[in-house]
C-alpha cells in the first residue's frame, strides 16, 4: 500500500479503507459489478488521482469524474466570444490564469494575448476592478467563470462597481450551476451512478439543500466532501453505507466549512446580481436548461454581453460545433476513460490540448496524464 | 481557482469597501471580508479564512487552516494561487509602467 505512507493519518487512512472494503463486501460490490460513485467537483477528481485513492479503495468502488471543472465545461463558442471582446483596441481582457489555454475554433486567449491582444491574467475580479480605476479610459471586461464558489466574488464586484459608478468595468459572465448538469446526469438512462461526493466550496456557499432532489426524486445518497485524502475516504465511506442500509440522504461530511443553508451574505449578493439565462451551452453536455447565470437588468451597465453585443446578446446564432474524434463529451460523463479517447497522450497533452479536460488540473484527463507516469512505476 | 487559500486577516483596510489585508502563505493580499463580516470589521483581525479569488469565503479555525494548507501543497495548488496572486499584481504593474511612458 504505497501511497498511505503520504497520508498525514496513515492509521486512519488504513482503518476507513478497511471500513470502506467490508462495507463494498457487504452490497456485494465487486470489480466486474462496481458500485459507481461519481465526484462532482473537479478538485476532488485532482485529489483522488494524487493520492490514488481509486487505487487505494476497494476494487469494487469506482469514481466516476463528474463535470464539476468549470473550465473544462466551457464551451468553443464562449472561447471564441472572449477573443472576440479582447481584440477590440478599447478593451484590457481580465481573466484567471486557468482560462488561458482552453482552446477555441480560433485558438485560445493564449494564442490571442501573443496576436497582440490586451489579455491579462488576475487573481481575483477586484484586481480587474482596480485596473479599470487606474485605466478610465479603457474598458476593462473580467472573464466571470466557475461554479457558486466563484460566483460571488463578480456579484459582490459588480455591486462595487455599481457604488462608485464606474463606467468602464464589465463582467462576461459565464457562471454555471452544480444541480442542474446533475439532473441531466441522472435522466440519462446511459449512466449508472449509484451515489455522488457532494462539491465542499460550492456547497460552502449554497449549503446542502440544493441536492435534495438528488435524494428523494432519484433515490440516490450524496455526501458533502472535503478535499483531503481523509475527508474523501470517510464520504466514499459514508455513500457506501447508506447504500449498504438502504437509506439515500444527503449527508455534510465538511459541516466544518459547509453550514446547511449556505453563506446568507454570497446568496444575497448573488440573487442581487444574477439571474437565470434561460438554458446555458456546456462543453461535452449540450445546452442544458437553466444552469447558466446572467446579469439582471439593474446592472446591464455591467454586462459585457450587452456592452459589446456578443454571445447571448449577439443576434447571429452562435453555437460552435466541438472539434471530431475527440471523447471529451463520453470522458465527462463517466462513459468513457480519458486512456480510451484515440486523442489522449497522442495530439492531446497538458502542453497541447485537444480538448479542455486536458487544460486544467481539475480535468480528468490531465490528472489521468499527470499521475499516469508516477503511478505506473509505482505499480 | 475552485479550492480556496487559508488566510489569516491582520487589518482592515477599507472599512466602506469592506476590504482587509490577510497574510497567505507568508504574502500579504487585500481581500473583500463581505461574506465572513457578522458584526464590528475589527473582530476580524487575527482571524482564519478560507480565501476564495480575492474574497474570505468562510471562517476556519487555526488547526483546519494548517490542515488545508499542506493538503493544498500536496496538490500543488498552494503554489499556484500564490503564483496567481504575484500575476494580478503584475497586471497592476505593468499597467502602472505604461501610463508612465
Ligand atoms: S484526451 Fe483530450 S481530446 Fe481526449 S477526451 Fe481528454 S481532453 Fe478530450
Amino acid at each position: 500500500m504505497k501511497y498511505a505512507t503520504e497520508f498525514r493519518d496513515p492509521k486512519a487512512a488504513k482503518s476507513l479503507l478497511a471500513a470502506i472494503a467490508t462495507t463494498a463486501d457487504r452490497i456485494g460490490a465487486t470489480r466486474e459489478k462496481p458500485v459507481h460513485i461519481m465526484e462532482i467537483c473537479g478538485g476532488h477528481t485532482h485529489a483522488i488521482f494524487r493520492y490514488g485513492l481509486d487505487k487505494l479503495v476497494h476494487e469494487g468502488v469506482e469514481f466516476i469524474h463528474g463535470p464539476g471543472c468549470p473550465v473544462c465545461v466551457l464551451p468553443m463558442a464562449r472561447v471564441d466570444e472572449c477573443i472576440e471582446i479582447a481584440e477590440r483596441p478599447e478593451v484590457i481582457f481580465t481573466t484567471f490564469g486557468d482560462a488561458m489555454r482552453v482552446p477555441g475554433s480560433r485558438g485560445s486567449l493564449m494564442q490571442a494575448k501573443a496576436r497582440g491582444a490586451d489579455i491579462r491574467m488576475v487573481y481575483s475580479p477586484l484586481d480587474a476592478l482596480e485596473l479599470a480605476r487606474r485605466n478610465p479610459d479603457r474598458q476593462v471586461v473580467f472573464f466571470g467563470l466557475g461554479f457558486e464558489t466563484t460566483t460571488p466574488s463578480t456579484a459582490l464586484s459588480i455591486q462595487q462597481a455599481a457604488r462608485e459608478g464606474m463606467t468602464n468595468f464589465s463582467v462576461f459572465c459565464n457562471h454555471i450551476t452544480v444541480p442542474e448538469p446533475i439532473r441531466v446526469l441522472l435522466d440519462d438512462p446511459h449512466m449508472m451512478l449509484d451515489g455522488f461526493i457532494g462539491p465542499g466550496h460550492v456547497s460552502m456557499v449554497i449549503g446542502t439543500h440544493p441536492y435534495d432532489f438528488i435524494a428523494q426524486d432519484y433515490g440516490k445518497p450524496i455526501v458533502v466532501a472535503g478535499f483531503e485524502p481523509l475527508d474523501l475516504l470517510q464520504s466514499v465511506l459514508m455513500v457506501l453505507t447508506q447504500i449498504a442500509e438502504g437509506r439515500a440522504e444527503v449527508e455534510n461530511q465538511y459541516a466544518r466549512v459547509v453550514p446547511e443553508h449556505g453563506n446568507p451574505v454570497s446568496l444575497a449578493a448573488i440573487a442581487d446580481v444574477y439571474e437565470r439565462r434561460p438554458s446555458f451551452e456546456w462543453r461535452g453536455l449540450g445546452e442544458i436548461d437553466a444552469s447558466g447565470l446572467r446579469i439582471r437588468n439593474k446592472y446591464k451597465a455591467f454586462d459585457a454581453e450587452e456592452k459589446f453585443g456578443v454571445g447571448y446578446a449577439a443576434a447571429r446564432p452562435r453555437h460552435v460545433p466541438e472539434p471530431e474524434g475527440l471523447a471529451c463529451g463520453a470522458v465527462m460523463t463517466g462513459r468513457m476513460k480519458p486512456t480510451q479517447c484515440p486523442q489522449f497522450g497522442r495530439g492531446c497533452t497538458p502542453e497541447t490540448p485537444l480538448g479542455a479536460l486536458m487544460v486544467s488540473s481539475e480535468g480528468a484527463c490531465a490528472a489521468y496524464w499527470q499521475y499516469g507516469g508516477a503511478r505506473a512505476a509505482a505499480e | 481557482m475552485c479550492l480556496g487559500i487559508p488566510g489569516q486577516i491582520v487589518e482592515i483596510t477599507n472599512p466602506e469597501a469592506m476590504m482587509a489585508m490577510a497574510e497567505v502563505s507568508g504574502v500579504r493580499r487585500e481581500v473583500n471580508v463581505a461574506c465572513i463580516a457578522d458584526g464590528p470589521l475589527q473582530g476580524l483581525i487575527g482571524e482564519w479564512a478560507l480565501i476564495h479569488v480575492g474574497f474570505a469565503m468562510s471562517r476556519i479555525d487555526e488547526a483546519e487552516a494548517a490542515a488545508t494548507l499542506e493538503a493544498l501543497r500536496d496538490l500543488g495548488e498552494a503554489q499556484e494561487a500564490l503564483e496567481q496572486m504575484a500575476e494580478g499584481d503584475r497586471a497592476l504593474v505593468g499597467l502602472r509602467k505604461e501610463t508612465q511612458v
